[in-house]
């Protein structure tokens, strides 16, 4: 490798990423360098991506603790020869406490493990939500897991299973909570460890909870089951706080009721007037006065199906599936569903079918007739515009 | 790399701690009854419980990639000022929870010494979620923190003030297989390859079951070499090259240097504020893979950045902008050429064609 002159590996190209305001990922491997060498090969390799424009890692390969079926994924060097430190340089995917809330001490325990059986790199945090542990060898797979569990950490989902599920600050510290997203994530959590450590389904499997519309961890986008906060009976409107908003220069008629989607808010100059029966509950006004308007008292969430990134058929938005559940009934509602979903996508989905490309293929009305729900227009932006029904397939059980 | 400490049981299915064990204790106290907040600055707020008592937040941008002594840092700041508390965002921001007011300057001021902004909060540009890249993906067609680092250097100040018409959120994938899921954001920068796989014969025979692969292909691009035992070809023409058939065999290398490169993509969102959730939409097509700095995407995503700034209403997002003045319109502003490229042609194609007169001129 061409060296520097010091031992270390010459980055020209990536020093050039050390300059500038924002926080550099190159300082990061540099100091974590100082505790271990591999994170000097790292670089190194890099730095030949950034030379030749292509990586350099080979495709995972199959490593893990002993009993589990994912939470590490292999990583190589299709270059050791260059680089023997990160020739492997396996990732541990570490669930991370619901809201990612840390205390100081937590934080330097997962360091001190990590110093102790890995590079010292992380990511706070991976995409799924888990702490991301970035490079370590084979052997140091199992007693880094056996330290991390004994400091009250598990591992993270990867591969066909339950994907760590993860949700938004909630009720620890947003005024919008419709629902205990927290305890719901955590619950759950617990409930499918099976699941999680042991990869048995067609494909991943994601949740995330979002306690209102603001969706802060991007559910609908990001989840085959997305869990989204509402309310369903009137906005509480603090009229005091209205008038304050008012008397500060806030324009009420421009900001909230021109931009309200289904034009349910008016104001006379004087009174702040919700038409709540046709509120979308889209949060707009309760964002931009949140000492004046707060979400209802009767909370939930929607329940809904299917998103997922592009691959295989292109990219989804979860749909509707239950229109309202209340706040406490959600966690027996979902344990409910979720079982009758897995059994149909065990049933009919193939090989890294997600469930929303499923329900794609086969067509909603039939996922529905498989997993026993009703319809409700709730679940449809309008009904169909195309006269080609297949009557047959639901007389027929009548 | 030292020894471990003698297990006195193997310990596993134990599943991620309580978060009751780390919640700040105003947090524990006040848990399901805030009642509203406020924004006090850039990266500073301030949650009011029913109580009466007040939380403030200090919002500090990262480069998610942290080793452990910067976290180490981190956490002697959350001593010296939080009680020893504090919590991650979902964009990757380190968020302190402080009690006492007279806290917030001082340990702004201790984040920017040691070189973490302080800001992301409201009408700003948060950090940018971003995946691996070169630095630790097998599939990626691009870096990722090296383009992410490149694109906030010159958008550092729309990250420390809240002066955008709305929030601008930005997200980065190396490859369509999207662990970032940029798929709905303000302005997605999105890693692409646009060569076909190579397949490596001695590979392919020893590491692939063929069946397997063959199913792999969304578009049935990938077919068995008749009278050949075990040996695929692939219909170049019907490739979109998004890489699944590698991912379950990797015989089927997507690598190219001079064809991977970035795509970018605006007017996403997932928020359901005013409007529903939305895809990004296609605004270029491809810039080349250049860098140390990847130049052509930074002044693509500051020319995005800059345009929407001059000329979205007040709470307006990217695409909430772009819906009003109409996409010729952003095109016209942007200066980005319109292509083939930029009319769908996959599944559900014709929804995006224009199906009225509604035409601005």
């Amino acid at each position: 490798m061409a060296e520097s002159g010091n031992g270390k590996p010459k980055t020209e190209l990536l020093d050039e990423l050390e300059k500038g305001p924002w926080p550099s990922f190159v300082k990061e491997i540099k100091a974590a360098s100082a505790g271990n060498d591999a994170c000097d090969d790292l670089l190194g390799q890099l730095e030949l991506s950034y030379e030749e424009r292509r990586g350099h890692w080979k495709h995972g390969g199959i490593v893990g603790v002993l009993g589990y079926g994912g939470g590490v994924i292999g990583r190589y060097s299709d270059v050791p020869e260059k680089f023997p430190k990160v020739a492997h340089f396996h990732t541990m995917r570490v669930n991370h406490p619901a809201g990612w809330f840390y205390t100081s001490e937590a934080l330097r325990t997962i360091c001190d493990i990590w110093e102790r059986h890995g590079s010292g790199l992380t990511n706070m945090h991976g995409s799924t939500g888990d702490i991301i542990l970035l490079g370590t060898t084979t052997e140091h797979l199992e007693p880094a897991f056996q330290e991390l569990t004994h400091a009250g950490f598990d591992l993270g989902g990867s591969g066909s299973a339950v994907r760590t599920p993860n949700c938004c600050v909630g009720m620890a510290r947003c005024e919008w909570a419709c629902f205990d997203s927290m305890k719901l994530c955590y619950e759950l959590t617990q409930h499918y460890q099976d699941e999680l450590h042991r990869p048995a389904f067609p494909y991943k499997f994601k949740f995330k909870f979002s306690a209102c519309p603001n969706d802060c961890v991007a559910s609908i986008a990001r989840a085959d089951m997305s869990v989204i906060g509402t309310w369903k009976d009137d906005i509480q409107v603090d009229e005091a706080e209205v008038a304050n908003y008012a008397a500060a220069g806030f324009d009420i008629q421009k900001d909230v009721c021109e931009l309200c989607p289904s034009k349910a808010v008016s104001w006379d100059g004087k009174k702040l007037d919700i038409l709540n029966s046709e509120c979308v509950h889209c949060m707009h006004c309760i964002n931009v006065m949140p000492k004046a308007l707060r979400p209802g008292k009767e909370r939930g969430a929607v329940i809904l199906i299917g998103s997922k990134a592009p691959i295989m058929q292109g990219a989804l938005l979860s749909s509707v599936l239950v229109p309202f559940v209340p706040a406490e009934e959600l966690l027996d509602t979902l344990k409910e569903l979720v079982t009758r979903i897995w059994d149909f996508w065990d049933e009919y989905g193939t090989n890294r079918e997600r469930i929303g490309e499923l329900i794609q293929r086969v067509g909603l009305p039939a996922f529905l007739d498989g997993i026993g729900l009703d319809p409700a227009p709730e679940m449809v932006s309008a009904p169909r515009d195309n006269p080609f029904i297949f009557f047959q397939t639901k007389e027929e059980e009548s | 790399m030292s020894t471990t400490p003698i297990m006195p049981k193997r310990l596993t299915d134990v599943g991620p701690p309580h978060y009751e064990k780390y919640l700040h204790p105003m947090a524990k106290a006040n848990y399901g009854k805030w009642k509203y907040h406020e924004s006090l600055a850039p990266g500073v707020l301030c949650h009011v419980g029913e109580s009466g008592d007040r939380l403030y937040t200090v919002r500090a941008g990262t480069a998610r990639l942290m080793s452990v002594q910067s976290i180490r840092k981190i956490a002697a700041l959350a001593d010296k000022y939080c009680g020893g508390y504090l919590r991650f965002t979902s964009r990757n921001n380190i968020e302190f929870l402080l009690t006492d007011a007279a806290n917030i300057e001082p340990l702004k001021a201790e984040l920017l010494q040691i070189g973490y902004p302080v800001g992301g909060t409201k009408n700003s540009i948060s950090s940018i979620v971003h995946t691996q890249g070169w630095l630790h993906c097998h599939s990626a067609a691009t870096d990722a923190s090296g383009i992410v680092k490149a694109v906030m250097d010159p958008l550092y100040e729309r990250f420390t003030h809240q002066n955008l018409p709305g929030k601008l959120r930005i997200a980065l994938a190396c490859c369509v297989n999207m662990c970032g899921a940029v798929h709905c954001s303000d302005i997605a920068i999105l890693g692409i390859h646009r060569t076909p796989p190579h397949v490596h014969k001695d590979v392919l025979t020893k590491q692939c079951e063929i069946p397997t692969l063959i199913s792999s292909c969304p578009t049935g691009a990938i077919r068995a070499v008749p009278g050949a035992a075990k040996d695929v070809e692939v219909i170049d023409e019907q490739c979109m090259y998004c890489g699944n058939c590698y991912t379950v065999c990797p015989a089927m290398e997507m690598n190219n240097p001079d064809n991977d490169g970035l795509s970018i993509w605006v007017g996403g969102k997932v928020s359901n504020a005013r409007t529903a959730p939305a895809f990004s939409k296609l605004a270029v097509p491809f810039l080349p893979n250049n860098p140390p700095r990847w130049p052509e995407v930074v002044e693509a995503v500051v020319k995005i950045v800059d345009v929407y700034a001059a000329h979205a209403r007040k709470y307006e997002r990217m695409g909430e902008w772009i819906e009003r003045v109409g996409w010729p319109r952003f095109f016209q502003l942007t200066g980005f050429e319109f292509t083939r490229h930029h009319i769908d042609d996959f599944k559900h194609a014709g929804l995006t064609y224009a199906r009225s007169t509604h035409i601005r001129y």
